[in-house]
């Protein structure tokens, strides 16, 4: 690997994965509840609160990088908190790019849960419930066995489209090595530079990582068929 | 205490339930009716699967529901057969039936192995539930149900969903279900079978609202109800099977007041089955008939003459000892015949009308 890649592109590489890792993490947690409230309610808020789930969707990553520099910024309402809880300011650091890329993945991550929710339906729960499981379990021992494809493909998704992504962190991380510089921004470099050969490699590793996720998802999709 | 009381007011677009029902707290009572007459509704109101505007339900003492309290399916001592099984696809049989069984407190009413005995389904333990038949998946919803050890059981057209020959291999189970536990059974059905084999006490539903309800021989012996099971009218007799005719294949049940022939069902001797008569077998006469072709000849007396649908026909009660039958006869006939209450008849039963 070493002799393939020179060590900045490693370090890239590396930051990349740990920067999707946590990601995935957190938007797991944050995701859940969103979906299953989405999947469950029938409040009139579904629509808007939909919408603005699927935003990233559709939004040119420089403007909502440009509208989260604003609000991590001295005077935005998070750089306030921030500030105010003595972490100091996000913009450039490498849980500002967190902190972006979990609004940028969010979609991702609450779209299949969300399906998968629905796909579970009403009737599960109420067996549940009549066979003395209070929701919380119900949630636990049913719900999330029964959706298990869906958290799988949310998660691969999730990780794969943070490792992507290079509008958000150009506009919030920057390109500060070991902090913020993630591979698709390398590979900017590297073509910035001229440097066709180190391009090509990082970008060929790339290629095969993205194949081999959508194979991952495609091959696994079967399991679903039986019903 | 042992009573069920249950009042709901239920308003959705285009329905409407009012309900006010006193039930007894043992034994099967079937809820009868057509499709979109309720039924389910209110059993799902009384699991709290459903929530009733304006509710009150109270089980044995316990107040389930009223103005202040409504008490969550899961703390309800219930168990509930939906009419598909529903078991959970992720857990196999013994999973599925352990999945109440850890959850709830209650005394061990039924076991495990009960349960499993009861609806016959040993073999099938390890097998995931897309391994099963209908009729399999079916029986181990309902030992699931059990396996809870409810203190009540809700079971929603639990035969519905399957064809004829799955039913008949259900039917004995839920027999010996009601034969054997000693808990409350709320059955809500559209099949006249199913309440003529399995109800004790009877409530008839008709677009969300109560036509009928009484213990099951007494209600459907009652001419000024419109209820009926089937095609037409007629009682249900409950009796002993005391002979059997092996060369012309009939057997003979013996009831309070007498005793009817009918086809060889295969059940044993000794054993309580219960017969429907249909109000159209019966004919009626003032003297005892010979040359007849009918196998089933009873003495007793007009009770009560009233109308039937059909503006040419009357109903007409007839007492034998401890038992009533209903006889649909036409007007012209109880004129000729000047049928009125108290009149001594012989009532002649069909025997090819008289089935289980």
């Amino acid at each position: 690997m070493t002799m393939f890649l020179e060590s900045g592109d490693l370090q890239a590489i590396l930051l990349t994965i740990k920067l999707a890792t946590i990601v995935t993490i957190i938007l797991l947690m944050i995701g859940t509840p969103v979906a299953w409230w989405l999947a469950r309610t029938r409040s009139c808020w579904k629509g808007p609160i939909g919408a603005v789930v699927a935003l990233p969707l559709v939004l040119p990553p420089s403007v909502l990088g440009f509208y989260l520099l604003l609000a991590m910024g001295p005077y935005g309402p998070v750089g306030h908190l921030t500030r105010a809880l003595g972490i100091g300011a996000l913009p450039f650091t490498f849980w500002g790019l967190v902190l972006a890329s979990v609004f940028y993945s969010l979609p991702f991550m609450v779209q299949p849960l969300q399906n998968a929710f629905e796909a579970v339906g009403d009737r599960p729960l109420e067996v549940a419930a009549t066979l003395r499981s209070s929701p919380l379990d119900t949630f636990f021992t049913v719900v999330l066995p029964m959706a298990l494809p869906g958290y799988l493909t949310a998660s691969i998704l999730t990780f794969a489209h943070t490792v992507g992504e290079f509008g958000v962190v150009l506009m919030i991380g920057g390109n500060i090595p070991g902090s913020t510089r993630v591979a698709s921004v390398q590979i900017y470099d590297h073509v910035e530079a001229l440097e066709y050969g180190q391009a090509h490699r990082l970008a060929a590793v790339m290629l095969i990582f993205s194949f081999l996720v959508l194979l991952a998802i495609y091959a696994w999709r079967p399991g679903a068929r039986k019903g | 205490m042992d009573r069920i009381t249950a009042r709901f007011h239920v308003t959705w677009p285009g329905f409407t339930l009012g309900l006010d029902l006193d039930l007894p707290g043992r034994g099967v009572t079937a809820i009868f009716g057509q499709s979109g007459s309720g039924k389910t509704t209110l059993l799902r109101c009384i699991a709290g699967l459903e929530r009733a505007e304006r509710g009150f339900l109270s089980f044995n003492g316990e107040v389930w529901q009223d103005d202040r309290t409504f008490l969550p399916t899961h703390k309800r001592p219930l168990g509930y057969v939906f009419q598909e099984a529903s078991l959970f696809p992720h857990l196999t049989v013994l999973g599925n039936l352990r999945y109440g069984l850890t959850r709830s407190k209650a005394e061990q009413k039924v076991s495990l192995d009960h349960a499993i005995e009861l609806l016959g389904i040993g073999a099938l333990l390890e097998r995931k539930p897309e391994r099963l038949s209908g009729g399999e998946r079916q029986r181990v919803g309902i030992a699931r149900a059990l396996a809870v050890s409810p203190r009540l059981l809700l079971m929603d057209e639990p035969l519905a969903a399957l064809d004829l020959a799955r039913k008949q291999e259900i039917l004995p189970y839920l027999e010996r279900l009601r034969d054997e536990l000693e808990i409350p059974v709320l059955y809500v059905t559209h099949s006249p079978d199913e309440v003529s084999r399995l109800a004790d006490y009877l409530v008839a539903l008709e677009a969300g609202t109560v036509v009928a309800q009484g213990p099951i021989a007494e209600t459907l012996a009652r001419i000024d109800l419109p209820i009926r099971l089937g095609e037409e009218r007629g009682v249900i007799l409950e009796g002993i099977v005391a002979e059997r005719d092996e060369r012309w294949h009939l057997e003979r049940v013996e009831f309070p007041g007498g005793s009817l022939w009918m086809r060889d069902q295969s059940i044993p001797l000794g054993h309580t089955v219960r017969v429907r008569v249909p109000s159209g077998g019966i004919s009626l006469s003032l003297e005892e008939q010979h040359g007849s072709s009918i196998l089933n000849m009873l003495a007793g007396h007009v009770e009560e003459i009233g109308d039937d649908d059909h503006p040419a026909h009357s109903l007409v009660r007839v007492r034998i000892g401890e038992t009533v039958l209903l006889a649909r006869l036409t007007k012209r006939s109880v004129a000729a015949l000047q049928l009125r209450p108290g009149v001594p008849v012989w009532a002649q039963i069909k025997s090819v009308a008289v089935a289980r």
